[in-house]
């Protein structure tokens, strides 16, 4: 087979309709006779209900029903865990406390849902909300992620008498031995805070049940459509073959959009049960503010054992982790910070520790990055104290202790998120830093440029921080290749997409495969009556793991076309080549078939066909990794800080990066840059300010800054392509590579602008205000 | 409360709509089916709502229906269609400044109330144009791009 089409920049095919209006999202349904759901949501993070009153409620014009979680009877329960905690890691805790369909004796973050409402229009719905009367008791707040685990602080769940969560410990080595050897030991707490994912869709669903059917329609903004069928079906008690979710296009995900059993779906499930009339229920932002998963909070305490040349002996890292109210996510978080932390580094001996809180926020769930950014940051961040101490340069200090080409696969000695042993695939890392000091031009800056702008008096930095990304986990995916009689080729499988151009990479793997253009693949994701086996979109894992499977189902297509062409051509099979939608003789073009008539001989009306033989052109395959494929890479910027506002202006960005092979590089660009973004957000604009009683803040867009094109400074990337042993492509992921470095490589460069003015940054993200105040020590 | 029929010129057809005083022209135009016309934060913060309204990029989210009795709306589907599109809308398809699509129609609308008033921008007047559209996605690299390769071949 020539590759053709896959690694090639090309347009993407959804483009066209998402252009021009012709692209369905969740809030693009419509359904006569539908109704609109709004939630009524605790302004406390604390309080226990004494009641809730909805009676004047229902006989508001318009209102159909209001239900409490007195109304939902046997059905209130605590949602399932929706990821197992990791059991092979010994001595671990883990405290089940899964979110609820709506609080029911305690309110235990602000914005949780108190009441739903069901009316003819969401104007309706909302005005409702004033007719209900709520009677909460306030109490105190365990807001602060330190606080909460503190003897004497409020809790969440009396029964267990502590906020803790989970505790988790896991070494490598001995870290105790390592520091007894050191020649220098370095120690610090690093702190850094929530952000939110923001995509620019809010959640947003549509439930339909048809009682004359006996089946539930739903439309949703899921990252997970197959889990979210499955989970629903299971809650509802109804079969999963009743349950059919699509989601269609969808405006970002980020992470939040892979919970599952969300209070909001749960009543809105439950509620077109019983009133048998499709219901939509679309968030508004500031219920994505209060109400959709968040991450980030994290205090590590770490300590860092070298020799004197700057060779790491040791690590350890004993951190607490924010879970907000519930812990339905399981340790996915504080798992994958555990995983990065030690980098591309060859870290001998690792101690790596933490417990996770119950506080009165939102949920915890991965965002973009997933806990990779606050490894990273603490290594980078310790890294780069390291270099200071030991009068070395930064990058200098890196290359010394990278993992070579040559220890591949290395395994890492900790268990990893997908709960086996870490093992790194693959990777060239010293490349990446070479590559990344070439593309700014480190050398130049450091020796020439910098001094130069600097005797102007310009604050100016540069920062180098260096990552691995853990992506493309299993389970597995699967999908269906299917020649049409037209010759066009559909393509079906199970992950959802929010903007990672599938419509276009998927397509070039099957043109690759069945030989016709990438514009004659249909594609349909998200959709479980098209493809019904499958986990989600997720941990930058659907162009590697649903792209072998597809890349596999096309092969299997590919087989079947060849099988028969052959026999009707009376031609060997080798001797057969598939270009343009038809199979010809390789030597002889004008003895050819077209793939339609192929696809119809292949589904004959009448006779008989083979025993043994399955109708039409059409192969489902799966494939499932054997572990998670690890790419890397390495982030460069130069930052101007303006010394009376304390504005950074990024000069300039090159990220370095490798992912073995590219689909389409235009798409693995776009990737990057809005990773990039995200991260430049999540280091100086985007914090979620909570108070001491646990209220936001700032929820909205207006004062939750997320970066705009003022903002953002061009980005320069660098391919590098060590392909990935564990899937035939070569694939591994890139979806989280932008947010994932940035926010240490940010720090860096503005601590670098600020040399001389003995400012330590150990926190992200920090914003105008907080850099006055580091300088000014307040 | 009472509904006031008003109209709305969309994209160059006439609609009459009875309308509540409260209603935005977000909802409107989403209700008579301009489903392209996103709605993102419903303050004004985002622009994935941006229509223009008599040739003047707003954020439909902060007009009310009432308020556009009688204008010329145009939506970003009003720009082109699938056969023809809009030379921004080829340049947002071939420059790879979509990836999810939701603040597409709004920067489009922007966009073109930019070069509208100012055919031939720099980088930084584009940006400072756009800066009212958030983008989660792109990290608006592409979207820039985009803006200037139609200008460049709007001008040939």
């Amino acid at each position: 087979m020539t590759t053709k089409y896959v690694g090639q920049r090309i347009k993407r095919n959804e483009d066209p309709r998402l252009l021009t209006g012709q692209a369905l999202f969740v809030d693009d349904v419509q359904i006569p006779g539908m109704l609109h759901a709004g939630f009524l949501r605790s302004d406390y993070a604390h309080a226990a209900i004494r009641g809730i009153d909805a009676s004047k409620a229902r006989q508001r014009p318009g209102v159909i029903a209001v239900y409490t979680a007195a109304d939902l009877g046997d059905f209130w329960k605590p949602g399932p865990l929706l990821v197992p905690a990791p059991h092979s890691i010994p001595d671990l805790i883990f405290n089940k406390r899964t979110q609820v369909p709506m609080a029911r004796d305690k309110v235990r973050h602000a914005g949780e849902a108190l009441a739903c409402v069901i009316a003819e229009s969401r104007y309706i719905a909302e005005d409702a909300y004033a007719d209900i009367e709520v009677d909460l008791e306030p109490l105190d707040a365990a807001a602060d992620l330190e606080a909460a685990l503190a003897p004497g602080a409020p809790l969440l769940y009396e029964e267990l008498g502590t906020n803790l969560a989970s505790y988790v410990k896991q070494e490598k080595g001995s870290y105790a031995a390592a520091r007894s050897q050191a020649d220098v030991v370095l120690k610090r707490r690093i702190v850094m805070d929530r952000g939110a994912a923001a995509a620019l869709e809010n959640r947003g669903y549509v439930f339909w049940w048809e009682s004359k059917t006996q089946e539930m329609t739903v439309w949703a903004t899921t990252q997970a459509p197959i889990a979210l069928r499955n989970v629903m079906a299971g809650l509802l008690g109804l079969s999963e073959s009743q349950v059919r979710v699509i989601a269609p296009f969808v405006g970002g995900g980020f992470g939040p959009k892979i919970m599952l059993a969300q209070p909001e779906e749960q009543l809105l499930a439950w509620s077109t049960l019983r009133l048998s009339r499709p219901i939509k229920w679309i968030e508004d932002r500031q219920e994505d503010f209060l109400a959709t998963t968040q991450e980030r909070g994290q205090i590590h305490d770490v300590e860092i054992a070298l020799t004197r040349d700057g060779r790491i002996l040791g690590l350890q890292d004993i951190f607490i982790h924010d879970t907000g109210a519930y812990n339905s996510y399981a340790l996915t978080v504080p798992l994958n910070t555990q995983t990065h932390t030690m980098g591309p580094y060859e870290i001998p001996n690792f101690h790596t520790e933490y417990r996770v809180a119950f506080t009165n926020k939102m949920l915890v769930t991965p965002v973009r990055g997933a806990g990779r950014p606050q490894g990273v940051f603490v290594m980078e961040r310790m890294l780069d104290l390291a270099a200071k101490e030991l009068g070395m340069d930064v990058t200098e200090i890196r290359a010394r202790n990278m993992i070579q080409p040559d220890q591949f696969p290395h395994p890492q000695g900790i268990i990893g998120q997908d709960f086996t042993e870490l093992i790194y695939d693959s990777g060239n890392y010293p490349a990446t830093l070479q590559m990344a000091k070439e593309m700014i031009g480190y050398e130049h800056f450091i020796r020439e440029e910098q001094p130069r702008l600097r005797a102007q008096g310009k604050l100016v930095g540069i920062g180098m921080a260096c990552f691995t990304e853990g992506t493309a986990v299993g389970p597995y995916e699967g999908a269906r290749v299917t020649v049409e009689s037209s010759g066009k080729v559909n393509v079906a499988t199970g992950v959802g997409t929010q903007g990672q151009g599938h419509f276009t990479s998927f397509a070039q793997i099957v043109a690759d495969q069945v030989g016709v253009k990438p514009t004659d693949v249909i594609v349909t994701t998200g959709d479980t009556e098209k493809f019904h086996w499958g986990t989600g979109t997720f941990a930058s894992r659907g162009a590697t793991v649903a792209g072998n499977a597809i890349d596999a189902a096309g092969a299997g297509v590919r087989a079947k076309i060849l099988k028969l062409a052959s026999k009707l051509l009376e031609t060997p099979e080798q001797e057969l080549e598939i270009v343009d939608g038809a199979v010809r003789v390789a030597d002889i073009p004008e003895k050819a078939i077209s793939l339609g008539e192929l696809a119809i001989k292949a589904n004959p009306m009448r006779g008989s066909v083979e025993p043994g033989t399955e109708p039409g052109l059409e192969s489902t395959q799966y494939f499932a990794p054997k572990h998670g494929a690890t790419g890397a890479g390495t982030c460069a910027m130069i930052v101007e800080v303006d010394p009376d506002t304390f504005l950074v202006e990024i000069k300039r960005y090159v990220i370095a990066h490798d992912c073995g092979t590219m689909l389409n590089p235009l798409i693995v660009d776009g990737q990057i840059h809005g990773g990039v973004s995200m991260g430049i957000g999540q280091s100086f604009y985007e914090k979620l300010e909570y108070d001491a009683n646990g209220q936001l803040l700032n929820a909205n867009l207006g004062d939750y800054l997320l970066p705009r094109a003022t903002d953002m400074p061009p980005i320069a990337i660098g391919h590098l392509n060590t392909p990935s042993p564990l899937n035939p492509m070569g694939s591994k992921g890139v979806g989280e590579a932008g947010a994932i470095p940035t926010p240490a490589c940010f720090v860096q460069a503005v601590e670098n602008a600020l040399a001389g003015l003995g400012v330590e940054i150990m926190e992200a993200p920090l914003s105008p205000r907080r850099l006055f105040e580091l300088v000014h020590r307040e | 409360m009472q509904p006031k029929v008003i109209t709305l010129k969309v994209n160059g057809r006439r609609h009459a709509v009875a309308s509540m005083p409260n209603v935005t022209l977000l909802y409107a135009l989403r209700d008579l089916g301009y489903t392209d016309v996103k709605n993102g934060c419903e303050k004004g913060d985002c622009g994935a709502c941006a229509v223009l309204l008599n040739g003047k990029a707003v954020n439909s989210c902060l007009v009310l229906a009432w308020q556009a009795d009688g204008a010329e709306i145009v939506t970003n589907a009003g720009l082109g269609t699938l056969d023809r599109p809009h030379p921004l809308q080829a340049a947002f398809a071939d420059t790879g400044a979509i990836q999810c699509g939701y603040c597409t129609p709004g920067m489009l609308i922007s966009a073109k109330a930019l070069l509208d008033a100012t055919p031939h921008p720099s980088d930084g007047e584009i940006r400072e144009a756009l800066s009212g559209n958030l983008c989660r996605c792109t990290g608006y690299d592409h979207i820039i791009e985009a803006v200037q390769l139609a200008a460049e071949r709007m001008g040939e």
